[in-house]
């Protein structure tokens, strides 16, 4: 009898659960990390949707590829702008429904698929300690001695490498394999990812590295530490946004969309700065955490749209490669 | 008619011990021709065909051919020193110090890369006391970069490997060649040299096979895209572009090149062993000299020095962040011990049938293959019958075990043929019983190489990153995962803590299963 009710308490158990919805959502690694944002979104999503938000790292369009329309995502979480184009033409996507008013980006927005949730600039970091006087610009960085050492990624295995190459591109145009040309022998050395770079430049090996604007706000917020700088060039920094998309093949589609709009509230977008270390998407500046407040930004953005990007990059990275080749 | 009945069952016994292995052998043959082919396949088959190659395809693969050579040379050049004058000597600390210059095989590639900066880098040590002496400086990046990293990393695979070489040669030998009265020249020349050309062709094939697949180390030491491989080639077809044919194409092109080089190998290294001995512990006449004493202690120091140091680096910037592991680094850590061990027993399972020359080049598929290819391709094979998410541990464990195989392999097969030539007459004279045979001859025999190869394999699998990208599961993360995690979110010096726990557990792997299988052996 004990064993009946046991067992029936059991059943009524597993049917509770099977009750409580479930939204998958595919996002990075280091989103999905403990020191990432991925605990936090959960818990403030959980608190309003009555519903088990379940993320699920990895590689995320490989696998949404691989997977097609049989995917269990809900939702991807932290796509890039060099995706979009594959990730549209695959068809695997739904509009996101999320009025783009908000929106405080420095550049125009009005995809209806993927939605922005925070943005950065590519930008050399430099520690004020080691290079009291850093280059004032693209052209002085080109020129400067070749003693001093930056170190950067490579554009064919890391989205920050791909975005250095069109920053190049987008200033210097034509003129992009020369000036590869004249930064080569400052190049200490190319990493295969971020992680790899930024450990050389904190480990102190090289003078500048090849990261983001928002990088110096880490260092202000969790270590009190100001010595660590964005070099602002007066030609402008490309542009760099991280994405979400409703997953069309959805068999959550109201706690898809209710997530979508989840990430332009004001809750979330206070959340961001500190949690990805990134600029909200959507939230005027006087509303950023005090470190971001201090971040100094250039007054000139430059981004290719995803079509644009598409036309040049091949030809950019072999550019970059053959200038590095040599 | 009884004493015909006692002859039929000791020829059936004969028969069954040729017999019931080679079916096992098979079975363990086809499990990693299906495991390499498989994904391999399976990538194929989606991509709808065979893709073409990119632009400095060509380039990548002349810079990986060259490396991977040249890594391997030097490799197995130093070691064959370094191995004698640990194998004619004798001193306090010698277990230990064998046991440790072990450590960098077993590492994760970023943590050692970043130990060999800290030595050799702009910042280094080296570069600090070339200034203090006023001298011109090193840079540790370019071609000799990639190399001596990969020196870094496999020279102690060639040491050990030589050494068992060296240990394997029957006391008996020695004793002889010194009542001959050999010289030193005639003594290596019949003795030392043949040895070498046993051994060194295959940890040459094992080394160069593991460089073809190096990417994050040509890459951050090589100094740019000149240090392309065509690993990186492979990850960008495949994370980048989606063009799963060249991806294809390249990790068959990759196979091909280490199956020809296992294949040199095995041409090469085909000498017979020296028979067996009676196991006494090996004196030494020989090298008894003031010269070769202090060229042998050179050549242990040096080597020493430039493993450990390395490591010691590791383990003073990893201090400080010890103490900010936070309890998911922790949970990390016992995934990864426990993947660790079930690698190494279903490694150690796998490798004992297949310790045969055939053997061990289908084993060599197993690091030669792309690990992305390989892990796309499980994933494409999984996906229809189960959840990739639910197998992410499984998977992980499966595919440590298949690319230890190698190494295991290489450890196993020379002394597993020589026990087999050694012992099988007097075996098959006595009738025993395939599970006899494996109990009291083969195993008991294979103790020292068994100990050895599972202990590399339980710190491999506890280094490796592996196909686990995707098939990762948010709530079991592995420790090197961890590192990466971490590095990607700031962690910079919490990173260093976690690696420092890869290494102190790594290790311990290593140096449990190792000293297991040397107890009681005068080695």
């Amino acid at each position: 009898m004990k064993a009946t009710i046991f067992a029936a308490g059991l059943l009524s158990a597993s049917a509770a659960l099977a009750e409580t919805p479930v939204l998958t959502v595919y996002a990075g690694d280091s989103i999905v990390s403990e020191w990432g944002p991925g605990p936090r979104i959960e818990e403030m999503f959980e608190a309003q949707c009555n519903c088990d938000l379940q993320f699920k790292p990895g590689d995320l369009l490989p696998r949404l590829l691989l997977e097609g329309d049989r995917t269990e995502a809900d939702i991807v979480f932290g796509l890039n702008t060099d995706v979009t184009r594959k990730a549209r033409e695959s068809g695997l996507f739904a509009p996101h429904n999320v009025d783009l008013s908000p929106l405080t980006l420095p550049i125009a927005w009005e995809d209806e698929i993927f939605l922005p949730y925070n943005y950065g600039h590519t930008a050399f970091i430099y520690n004020t300690e080691r290079l009291p006087e850093p280059p004032a610009s693209f052209d002085a960085l080109l020129e400067a001695p070749d003693d001093l050492k930056i170190v950067i990624q490579d554009p064919r295995s890391s989205v920050s490498g791909l975005a250095t190459v069109l920053w190049m591109q987008a200033v210097y145009g034509d003129k992009a394999e020369e000036a590869w040309e004249k930064l080569a022998p400052k190049i200490l050395t190319v990493t295969k990812g971020w992680s790899e770079s930024y450990g050389l430049f904190t480990d102190g090996e090289a003078d500048m590295v090849m990261s983001y604007t928002t990088s110096p706000a880490y260092h202000i917020i969790a270590e009190g530490d100001r010595s660590k700088k964005a070099a602002i060039f007066p030609e402008g920094h490309y542009f760099m946004v991280e994405l979400a998309a409703k997953v069309a093949s959805t068999d959550q589609p109201e706690l898809a969309d209710q997530f979508m709009a989840f990430l332009l509230s004001e809750p979330f977008q206070e959340m961001i700065a500190t949690g990805n270390w990134s600029i909200p998407a959507a939230l005027p500046r006087e509303k950023w955490p005090e470190g971001f407040q201090e971040l100094e930004l250039p007054e000139k953005v430059l981004f290719y749209s995803e079509d644009e990007a598409a036309a040049l990059r091949d030809e950019a990275i072999e550019a970059w490669r053959r200038a590095l080749s040599r | 008619m009884a004493p015909r009945i006692v002859a039929l069952t000791a020829a059936g016994q004969g028969v069954a011990l040729i017999v019931a292995p080679r079916v096992v052998a098979l079975i363990a043959a086809l499990a990693v021709a299906g495991l390499t082919l498989g994904p391999v396949g399976a990538v194929l088959l989606r991509a709808g065909g065979w893709g073409a190659l990119g632009p400095g395809d060509g380039q990548a693969l002349r810079f990986t051919l060259v490396q991977a050579l040249l890594s391997a040379g030097v490799s197995v050049a130093l070691a064959m020193p370094v191995a004698r004058g640990l194998a004619r000597r004798r001193f306090p600390g010698r277990g230990a110090l064998v046991a440790l210059m072990g450590a960098p095989f077993i590492l994760p590639v970023i943590v050692a890369v970043l130990g060999l900066i800290a030595v050799f880098g702009q910042n280094g040590l080296v570069n600090g006391a070339l200034r203090a002496l006023g001298l011109p400086e090193m840079t540790i990046y370019g071609i000799h970069g990639v190399v001596l990293a990969h020196v870094f990393f496999n020279l102690p695979l060639a040491v050990r490997l030589l050494l068992q070489g060296w240990l394997a040669i029957p006391a008996e030998r020695f004793r002889l060649a010194a009542s001959l009265g050999l010289t030193r020249g005639a003594l290596f020349r019949v003795l030392e040299l043949p040895m070498l050309l046993r051994i060194a062709p295959g940890a040459f094939a094992v080394i160069f096979v593991i460089c073809l697949s190096s990417f994050a180390v040509a890459l951050t030491l090589g100094g740019g895209p000149k240090a392309t491989t065509v690993e990186l080639a492979i990850y960008q077809a495949v994370r980048f572009d989606f063009d799963l044919g060249r991806a294809a194409l390249l990790s068959v092109i990759q196979l091909a090149l280490a199956l020809s080089a296992g294949l040199v190998a095995l041409k090469l290294g085909a000498g017979s062993g020296f028979g067996a001995g009676l196991d006494r512990g090996v004196t030494r006449w020989d090298g008894q000299g003031v010269w070769a004493r202090s060229a042998d202690a050179l050549w242990i120091v040096l080597a020493a020095l430039f493993l450990l140091a390395p490591l010691l680096m590791v383990g003073l910037r990893g201090l400080t962040g010890l103490v900010l592991l936070g309890p998911g680094t922790w949970i990390a850590a016992g995934h990864s011990v426990s993947v660790a061990l079930v690698s190494t027993a279903l490694c150690i399972l796998w490798a004992l049938p297949l310790a045969t020359r055939r053997g061990e080049l289908l084993g060599l598929a197993g690091i030669a293959l792309s690990p992305l290819v390989l892990g796309t391709g499980l994933f494409l094979i999984v996906r229809p019958f189960a959840n990739p998410f639910a197998l992410a541990l499984p998977v992980t464990a499966l595919v440590n075990a298949l690319v230890s195989l190698p190494f295991a392999l290489r450890i196993l097969r020379p002394e597993a043929e020589a026990v087999r030539a050694d012992y099988r007459r007097l075996a098959q004279a006595l009738g025993l019983t395939p599970l006899a045979w494996l109990r009291l001859v083969l195993l008991p025999r294979l103790r020292r190489p068994l100990g050895f190869a599972a202990g590399l394999t339980a710190a491999l699998s506890m280094g490796d990153l592996g196909v686990i990208a995707l098939f990762a599961d948010p709530d079991r993360a592995t420790l090197p995962l961890q590192v990466y995690r971490l590095m990607g979110s700031y962690q910079m010096a919490a990173a260093a803590g976690a690696a420092l726990l890869l290494l102190i557990l790594s290790f311990g792997a290593f140096w449990m299963f190792d000293r297991g299988g040397r107890v009681n052996a005068d080695t």
